[in-house]
């Protein structure tokens, strides 16, 4: 009997739970005046570096609905977990538009949940802006009419770092070391082409390829030495980063040589490393704390004024894109999927870090990448020598992306 | 020379921490029987506590040190706490079923690490009097890589003395060899069993403080380090210690040279090895094989009969109403939204996916911790057909179940010649094989080798990598959600239903005696392994009909269908429904499902999903199905008299 009746209360209580949660969670019935923008990021698996983002978005939410929203309508920012795997960002997307009746999907930071929206996009013929996901082919081979990208590219900001690379420095033997996966292999495969195009005396003499997050930083080091390169190619973020810092600096593999490293300048992956984060590496990253202009200086105090902390590359990126969107309704003058396309492709609006245009070729928006070197300072590490390279110089000819693109 | 020492040393240094977590892993199974899950998250809390305990006392030689030794006596109470307040209650259920309560403290550690130490990983302070690098001939090598490989001898002999030379250590060793002779003895196996669960909880603690150092405390760690946990213990020998000292040492020295020689070989080497070993070496390099008498505590298992009236009453209405559905959606839209059938489709998806593992797990005992292999498998058999051979959807459709029966055929081979955990981690291995196999897109890779590549000298896309398949929808018959629906609802209905009647089949008598005592089946004629092969090929191809529902609902594939992830996915979904109902499955996977989907929109949801899964395995130590046999249950006419279990 105890147990019966015990299951009689859980069922209850489970019941109960589930009955508040979705009637909390069921959309307020539909405010028809607000606009709606559905969000899909990955915020338990990355929260690092998918919360800031977030937080950008929201602040520039905020910015907009003081100030009258758009269009004369309040804009409302729903926002769900993809729990870091395509097939239920898919699911979250088709919840977004069937159920919560939003205009539009943004966000998400990996490359596969990307592409697996761009699919579901061009499919459902609905708009989709891609925030953070770095793989090329979401706007070249897999590019379509209905899915727009914001952040620089990996091939971009591979190509800034060769072009740089490739006026100072005089380093012949090469050596790469990336996550073993897509995105790892593209950013090396990018820059390898760039450099050699640049500078054709240039030798790849190897390439190591860790498991991301499970680098095993001393025997990675180790296998570099054995390379004797004059420089090294780093691609590896976030922990992997940490731990190879770390063992490079204690096993002398930084000596006298030069090291590259793509995104390691951004403060999600620098900052973690705080006084022993390496110095005298050419990186590109996001040197929020010495950006001068007027714009950006007002977006990081309302940032800090919300928040209570800094923004990271998350943030301005988070912030952009609603910013875009903004612009793209108020081109557009409608939440008609065909109209919004319409006024996205092209569109020009100004933002904290500078101009950035949506190139109707490619759906790629412009927005560049800070390219600088790491130094340390008051015990941290920062970029310093540092400049905005705008994002419109380091995309293939017309003729390749139209190539790329086959014709979409 | 000296570059050969320096690599053989970090080689060492780095079998340390494998060894420590996994010895504590070894001999929580070897004692309990408990496959702990939640092993990675206590070996993450040793990190996390580990760190702030540094921070704050750690600036000493002293300190630091006493600070990994409080951290790791941390994390062993806190696997005390598991196993009075969870675990103990729970030991008499269905084998394995405790896997699904770990799993649950596996989500609930993960939000509250979260809540506490926030996102942003914590790279850890290195240690004090161990900063700088040794010289070894005329190389440097960091001084704390030589503390570590010192470490881990010291905890084994410190092992090793622990279970030679007290009363307490024999106990542990008696039990591990026969666990219902030490009961007969008299000796109480409560206090015995939290023993062991501290031990093997502070190990893995002291494994995550030491690697401070090394590196820090980040949230993905403890399913990082599961998998290369599991690996070490089975190559090692389930349940010995010394097993898992020289697997580890032989992973650790393996990995370094192995990645000089083939850097591409990361994601791969550890499940390679393990694979080849349980091959030659069923019981791993150390185990034993498992003795008889060993099995399970728990009541025997009920006979299958036929569902009552009342029960079959209740899946026709099922079935209609399931059918009913995309009606009411046109009728009533306000009442049933589009987004109902999406998660309905979903449902289904997991449910069919799920039974089709229940159908070698249940009736075949055969626990395959890889079952994604042929979910995943199957949805990439269909994406290829699509994208090189310009397939029709018609065609595609049908590649799935065909190739991942194909594959399931494969690797069944050697895996029917296992059984137990063994038989769990082979098919893991292969899992992982596949996974890497189109995570790293070889065939691609292979082209180049004979010089075709595309026109930058890049491997072509073949698997696409990480990249995945895209775009690959059903035919525009098909194309609608209510079409769909219905293809779906009516294939996973129709393949439970077949499902059903092998297992009423003589062929479904078979594998269940070859479950219940394969000596007896075998002394009868039967031909058991050739049984459990065709078993295990059908539940491929049934889960590759899954693959292709999954594939063409979402219109993409990525390796992620092929991770360890979806494959415990699967598994929790069974064995959370019960695993002695055929009915278990489908409660399971639409319960688990559907909570996710409830539970996803809010922030912390992974620790309101623990929590539920928790108590459900609680109250319904039989599964969800295990509600037919309460008494309420036998009421409603759910079940017979003499099926009441509680």
């Amino acid at each position: 009997m105890r147990s019966s009746r015990a299951f009689l209360t859980t069922t209850g209580a489970v019941a109960a739970t589930a009955i508040a949660a979705s009637v909390a969670f069921a959309p307020a019935s539909a405010a028809a005046e607000t606009i709606r923008i559905g969000d899909i990021n990955s915020y338990t698996r990355l929260p690092a570096h998918t919360v800031p983002y977030r937080q950008g978005a929201i602040l520039a939410i905020e910015e907009f609905n003081r100030s009258g929203g758009v269009l004369g309508r309040q804009l409302e920012f729903i926002s769900h977990d993809d729990q870091g795997k395509p097939g239920e960002a898919v699911k979250v997307a088709e919840r977004l538009f069937a159920r919560d009746e939003v205009a539009l999907i943004s966000g998400s930071l990996f490359s596969h949940v990307g592409l697996a929206l761009t699919a579901y996009a061009k499919k459902t013929k609905r708009l989709y802006i891609a925030a953070e996901p770095l793989a090329d082919a979401l706007v070249w081979a897999q590019g379509n009419r209905y899915t727009f990208r914001l952040r620089p590219s990996t091939y971009m900001q591979a190509a800034m770092l060769a072009a740089e690379v490739a006026k100072v420095e005089k380093a012949r033997r090469w050596a790469t070391i990336a996550p073993n996966y897509a995105y790892g292999k593209d950013a090396v495969a990018a820059f390898q082409r760039v450099l050699t195009d640049l500078r054709p005396d240039v030798e790849f003499v190897g390439s190591q390829w860790p498991a991301l997050f499970k680098i095993d930083a001393g025997a990675e080091v180790e296998a570099l030495k054995r390379l004797e390169p004059d420089a090294i190619y780093n691609v590896t973020f976030g922990g992997d980063l940490a731990k190879f810092a770390r063992e490079g600096k204690l096993r002398g593999l930084f000596e006298g040589r030069l090291m590259v490293g793509l995104l390691t300048g951004e403060p999600e992956y620098l900052d973690p490393l705080k006084d022993e984060a390496p110095e005298g590496w050419l990186v590109t990253g996001y040197p929020w704390y010495d950006i001068e202009t007027p714009e950006h200086k007002a977006f990081v105090a309302a940032y800090r004024q919300r928040w209570d902390d800094y923004p990271r590359i998350g943030s301005v990126v988070g912030y952009n894109t609603m910013l875009a969107i903004k612009a793209m309704l108020e081109r557009a003058g409608s939440t008609d999927t065909e109209k919004m396309v319409d006024a996205m492709e092209g569109l020009s609006f100004d933002a904290p870090t500078g101009p950035i245009t949506f190139r109707a070729i490619d759906h790629q928006a412009t927005m560049g990448a800070y390219v600088g070197w790491t130094a340390l300072r008051d015990g941290r590490g920062v970029m310093v020598d540092w400049k905005y390279l705008d994002g419109a110089g380091y995309l293939p000819s017309d003729d390749e992306v139209r190539k790329l693109r086959g014709g979409q | 020379m000296a570059d050969f020492i320096v690599s053989l040393l970090t080689g060492l240094s780095s079998a340390a921490a494998m060894f420590l977590v996994a010895s504590g892993l070894s001999i929580i199974f070897g004692v309990t029987r408990i496959v702990n899950f939640a092993h990675g998250s206590f070996y993450m809390l040793g990190a996390y506590i580990g760190y702030t305990l540094v921070q704050a006392i750690g600036s000493t030689a002293v300190g630091f040190w006493a600070a990994v030794l409080i951290a790791a006596v941390a994390v062993g109470a806190i696997g005390v706490v598991m196993e009075i307040l969870l675990l103990r209650r729970i030991y008499r259920a269905p084998e394995l079923f405790q896997l699904i309560a770990t799993f649950g403290v596996i989500l609930v550690i993960q939000d509250v690490t979260l809540w506490v130490w926030g996102s942003e990983d914590l790279v850890g302070p290195q240690a004090p009097g161990l900063k700088g690098a040794a010289d070894i001939l005329g190389k440097p090598i960091p001084e704390y890589d030589l503390a570590l490989i010192a470490i881990s001898p010291l905890v084994l002999v410190g092992l090793w003395a622990l279970f030679k030379l007290t009363r307490w250590g024999t106990l542990v060793r008696a039990a591990t060899q026969d666990r219902q002779m030490v009961a007969a003895l008299g000796v109480n196996q409560r206090w015995l069993f939290t023993g062991v669960l501290f031990l093997g909880s502070a190990l893995a603690g002291l494994g995550g403080a030491v690697q401070i150092p090394k590196g820090g405390a980040d949230l993905l760690m403890d399913f990082n380090i599961l998998a290369v946990a599991f690996v070490v213990v089975v190559v090692g020998g389930m349940g010995s210690v010394f097993g898992a000292f020289w697997a580890a040492v032989l992973f650790g020295i393996l990995q370094t040279f192995g990645i000089q020689i083939l850097p591409n070989s990361t994601l791969v080497l550890m499940f390679l090895v393990m694979a080849v070993v349980l091959i030659f070496r069923p019981w791993g390099l150390l185990g034993m094989p498992e003795t008889l008498g060993q099995a399970h505590p728990g009541p025997p298992e009920q006979p299958l009969r036929p569902a009552l009236p009342r029960v079959r009453i209740l899946g026709g209405a099922a079935t209609a109403l399931l059918l009913a559905l995309p009606v009411a959606h046109l009728v009533l839209p306000q009442l049933v939204g589009a987004f109902t059938l999406v998660l309905v489709i979903e449902i289904m998806v997991f449910v069919l996916f799920a039974a089709a593992l229940h159908f070698i797990m249940g009736p075949g005992g055969m626990v395959s911790f890889g079952h994604a292999a042929y979910f995943g498998g199957g949805a990439y058999a269909a994406a290829l057909l699509v994208k090189f051979a310009d397939a029709p959807f018609e065609i595609a459709f049908w590649a799935a179940p065909v190739g991942a029966a194909l594959l399931a055929f494969l690797f069944g081979w050697f895996c029917v010649r296992l059984s137990g955990v063994y038989f769990a981690m082979l098919t893991l291995a292969f899992a992982q094989i596949a996974w890497a196999f189109v995570f790293q897109d070889m065939p691609g890779s292979v082209l180049r080798t004979f010089g075709i590549a595309d026109e930058f000298g890049a491997p072509l896309k073949i698997t696409g990598g990480d990249d995945g398949l895209n775009d690959i929808w059903p035919s525009a018959w098909a194309g609608t959600r209510i079409a769909y629906y219905y293809i779906a609802v009516g294939l996973s209905v129709a393949a439970l239903w077949i499902m059903r009647r092998f297992l009423y089949a003589p062929f479904g008598y078979t594998l269940r005696a070859g479950r219940d005592s394969p000596l007896r089946a075998a002394a009868i004629g039967i031909d058991l392994t050739r049984h459990r092969w065709l078993a295990f090929a059908l539940s491929g191809a049934f889960t590759g009909l899954a693959g292709a529902l999954f594939l063409f609902s979402k219109g993409s594939v990525f390796p992620t269908t092929l991770e360890i992830a979806r494959s415990f996915d699967a598994l929790l979904m069974v064995l959370l429904g019960g695993v002695q109902s055929l009915f278990g499955p489908i409660f399971g996977a639409a319960a688990l499902t559907w909570l996710n989907d409830l539970f996803s929109v809010l922030s912390y949801w992974r620790f309101l999903l623990g929590v539920t899964i928790i108590a459900l395995v609680l109250l319904l130590p039989q599964g969800i199905v295990g509600f037919a046999g309460t008494r309420l249950g036998r009421r409603l006419r759910l079940a017979r008299p003499e099926e009441i279990t509680a």
